[in-house]
């Protein structure tokens, strides 16, 4: 059997991991051939939960069958929509099919979503969620009652190095750390000297780090993300570079700088590995890996 | 001073409301809503003149001082032949005045306007929601500002990854409440606080709907809750 998603993180190879998003609706196709086509080619697959606040299929079914497909799913877990008595059930259930590696998040705000009236719950959040996990792991739930079997997960969780002010969600990351963490995908990176030195201070905590890789596709979808998105800065010259591209081959030119960027981290050995986020061009993906130099190595 | 901040419901919403209904009384307030400009002389007399305009027949009308103390029963008294003739009273007050009135009323009270939020006035026109009640005071760990309320998602471990140049991603006209409690933490020197994990919160601390029985002894001595 393949090793386990903690497993890989210990040994000190260079992770690899990206991620699915579920389909609006009931036909699994699209999602299963992604699943497919990645499984083999990266460590883990996450699949992200309600994404933007976007309802979808859920990301518990998606990390199912990426299991039974025989892929290593990481299950996208948010605080939005469930309470802390749904959680908890989801994470036994998840346990019971196999699922062992949980990446915790607080998940985005209602409003920026497609149910923009819906009630946001909230009862816990990113670091209460992985305390959460901890205790069940003791074999106790939140309420102090004791499970008839317990759970054990690979705990996750992210981090914004490009945050501004970023010392508030450094010291957040601390108590990520502290709730029990043990690897952190991060916000999109693009300015790796940025990134260098997010590492320098992230290095000591002994947390395993994935640089978050977020394909570009065209110079307008750089500044959107600069304009629209929090915490994610893509610099100048990559937006050049992009504008540079003939018609119809901006991604091809994306493909290129995200796999530059994966080839300078693993060769600089910045952290310990990326996570390779496609937003809709899973497609792609494998041609990412390959341009990288990464498609041989990851079993 | 707190306020009960309210907005005025949209025009075809109180019109359904009033569907049926001729002969109309109209209420307003001189306190929160006379502030936010939704209920007081002013737009009680419009919404008159609207109604008017639109085939209703308007009764009568006033401006009760404070709707939701109990003395409005008394100033509707006053009020008692022109409410007699109205088939309902619209109500320019906020929930709380509502509820009050709704207690003495035969007939229906329907409402003009949408309770948003107890407000703390922060400068002219200017209402912020500064506490929801929530029956679990963190203000003395974060720096006196409230997370639960000022932050959108009433997180307490420190700021999401939508913060935002110390705004909010939902509203550049809100600020991150995380970055205000961090900098004012930051400049007490108190920064440690911030660091402190806070477990899940309780949620049922005064279970809702909310009931407060003060233990008062004869002679009006007694002790809080």
């Amino acid at each position: 059997m393949a090793s386990s998603f903690r497993e890989i993180l210990r040994s000190g190879e260079f992770v690899v991991t990206s991620e699915i998003g579920p389909p609006k609706g009931t036909n699994l196709e699209p999602m299963v051939h992604h699943i497919d086509l990645l499984k083999e080619k990266v460590h883990a697959l996450n699949v992200t939960d309600h994404q933007s606040s976007v309802m979808r299929f859920p990301s518990l079914g998606g990390a199912i069958l990426i299991k039974e497909r025989g892929g290593e799913p990481i299950l996208q877990m948010t605080c939005r929509d469930r309470n802390r008595i749904a959680l908890q059930a989801d994470l036994l259930f998840a346990y019971t099919r196999g699922v062992r590696n949980v990446l915790c998040l607080t998940g985005d705000a209602v409003v920026v979503g497609d149910h923009k009236e819906a009630k946001g719950v909230f009862d816990l959040d990113s670091c209460q969620l992985l305390m959460a996990i901890k205790t069940m792991e003791k074999g106790k739930d939140l309420g102090g009652n004791e499970l008839d079997g317990k759970v054990e997960f690979c705990a996750g969780a992210i981090v914004t190095p490009e945050a501004r002010p970023l010392e508030p969600q450094l010291i957040k990351f601390e108590k990520k750390v502290e709730a029990g963490a043990e690897f952190f995908q991060t916000q999109a990176v693009y300015d790796l000297e940025n990134f260098e030195r997010f590492m320098e201070y992230a290095r000591p905590f002994g947390v395993k780090i994935l640089a978050g890789i977020i394909l570009l596709t065209s110079w307008r979808m750089a500044e959107y993300m600069n304009k629209n998105v929090p915490g994610v800065r893509v610099p100048e010259n990559l937006i050049e570079e992009l504008k540079k591209a003939p018609k119809g081959e901006a991604i091809k030119v994306g493909i290129g700088i995200a796999s530059r960027m994966i080839r300078t981290i693993k060769e600089k050995k910045l952290c310990d590995g990326v996570h390779i986020m496609a937003i809709g061009k899973e497609e792609v993906v494998p041609e990412i890996l390959k341009e990288a130099g990464l498609t041989e190595e990851v079993p | 001073m707190i306020r009960s901040i309210t907005r005025q419901k949209p025009k075809e919403q109180i019109w359904k409301s009033l569907e049926g209904i001729e002969r109309v009384f109209i209420v307003g307030c001189g306190t929160c809503v006379t502030l936010c400009r939704t209920g007081g002389i002013q737009e009680v007399e419009e919404m008159a003149k609207a109604l008017t305009d639109g085939g209703k027949i308007v009764t009568g009308k006033t401006v009760i001082p404070v709707a939701c103390d109990e003395l409005t029963f008394e100033a509707l008294s006053e009020m008692a032949d022109p409410l007699s003739k109205a088939q309902a009273v619209l109500v320019m007050t906020c929930a709380f005045g509502l509820q009050t009135m709704a207690t003495h009323l035969e007939v229906p009270a329907i409402a003009a306007l949408d309770t948003l939020f107890i407000g703390k006035e922060m400068g002219l026109g200017r209402f912020q929601e500064v506490c929801t009640q929530c029956g679990d005071c963190i203000l003395s760990e974060t720096g006196g500002i409230c997370p639960v309320t000022s932050c959108h998602k009433g997180l307490v471990n420190g700021p999401c990854g939508g913060t935002r140049d110390g705004k909010c991603e939902i509203d550049p006209e809100k600020d991150c409440a995380w970055t205000l409690i961090y900098e004012r933490l930051k400049a007490q020197g108190r920064l440690e606080r911030m660091r402190t994990l806070q477990p899940p919160r309780n949620h049922q601390v005064s279970p809702r709907p909310g009931l407060a029985v003060i233990p008062l002894e004869e002679g009006g001595e007694g002790h809080g809750l």
